[in-house]
């Protein structure tokens, strides 16, 4: 990858990600995430599925699950549909080099700039949660992600430990309203 | 409203958008002979029983994927729900 001459800004315009502390929750944007999606053609999802395995370890999860090899997580996100995330330290051109070992048996997209992503963490993250969407928040158990609203926006929720570490995916250009209600939601249980 | 989805469980009917009945489905041969009148049936003769229904939902807020939801609309009890691809390809349909 060419040098970067442009300094890059984090989903909520900064140089740095806003870490944010509220009674024993912290709210953290990871900027360090690449991400890609992931669509089966036609008929060619087994092929799919050996292919990632055979040259990435990458096993895709059934629905409302994710799966992790390494240091990829892959998402299942509709049917025959994943996203992948991997860190863009060591992937830096991620969905030209999952292209390449999927060829044509799937379409491939570059997401990274479409999406904010928040780890939040905490004792208890269930009454927040059950603020934010209308999961069944406390169900989650780890290696569950799935997709929902939270106020207008559409977000992916994944569960890395049940009821205390939660990652949310949410649309980039709606970062700071995300931001804002996960902030409010914190507060309001702190 | 509480639509337990075949593949996520029940998920909450505010993140479904309705679309109709699921005979839309079923859409005519356009290049058959008889497709003006095939038309004509599909568009505008519909069973409106004060029963159950089926119905085409789609997950707009979730995996985005087409649901046939049988729906008794006078009750709002669902009875039944599976994937559309699942009951276009049982109508003999390929997708």
């Amino acid at each position: 990858m060419s040098e970067q001459l442009l300094a890059p800004l984090t989903a909520l315009g900064n140089d740095t990600p806003v870490v944010v502390t509220i009674g024993g929750i912290t709210i953290c944007e990871n900027p360090d995430l690449t991400i890609a999606s992931l669509a089966a053609r036609k008929d060619r999802g087994a092929e799919l599925h050996s292919k990632l395995q055979a040259d990435t370890k990458v096993q895709l999860p059934d629905p409302g699950k994710m799966m992790f090899a390494e240091d990829v997580a892959a998402i299942w996100t509709g049917v025959e549909q994943w996203l992948l995330l991997a860190p863009i330290s060591s992937h830096p051109d991620y969905a030209a080099e999952v292209k390449t070992v999927v060829a044509d048996s799937a379409s491939v997209t570059e997401q990274t700039d479409g999406w904010v992503v928040f780890d939040i963490a905490g004792n208890n993250l269930i009454p927040m949660l059950e603020r934010l969407c209308n999961l069944n928040s406390k169900a989650l158990s780890s290696g569950e992600a799935t997709r929902c609203l939270i106020e207008h926006l559409g977000c992916l929720i994944i569960c890395r430990e049940s009821g205390r570490e939660f990652t949310i995916l949410g649309p980039r250009s709606s970062a700071a309203s995300l931001h804002h209600s996960l902030v409010t939601a914190a507060k309001s249980i702190a | 409203m509480i639509i337990n989805h075949p593949l996520l469980g029940p998920r909450d009917s505010q993140e479904f958008v309705y679309l109709g009945d699921a005979s839309l489905i079923d859409r005519p041969n356009a290049m058959a002979e008889t497709a003006l009148d095939d038309f004509h049936d599909y568009l505008y003769l519909r069973d409106n029983p004060a029963g159950s229904h089926k119905e085409l939902w789609f997950h707009e807020q979730g995996d985005r994927s087409w649901l046939v939801v049988t729906r008794d609309v006078t009750t709002h009890e669902i009875t039944d729900v599976e994937l559309a691809s699942d009951y276009a390809k049982r109508r003999g349909r390929d997708r």
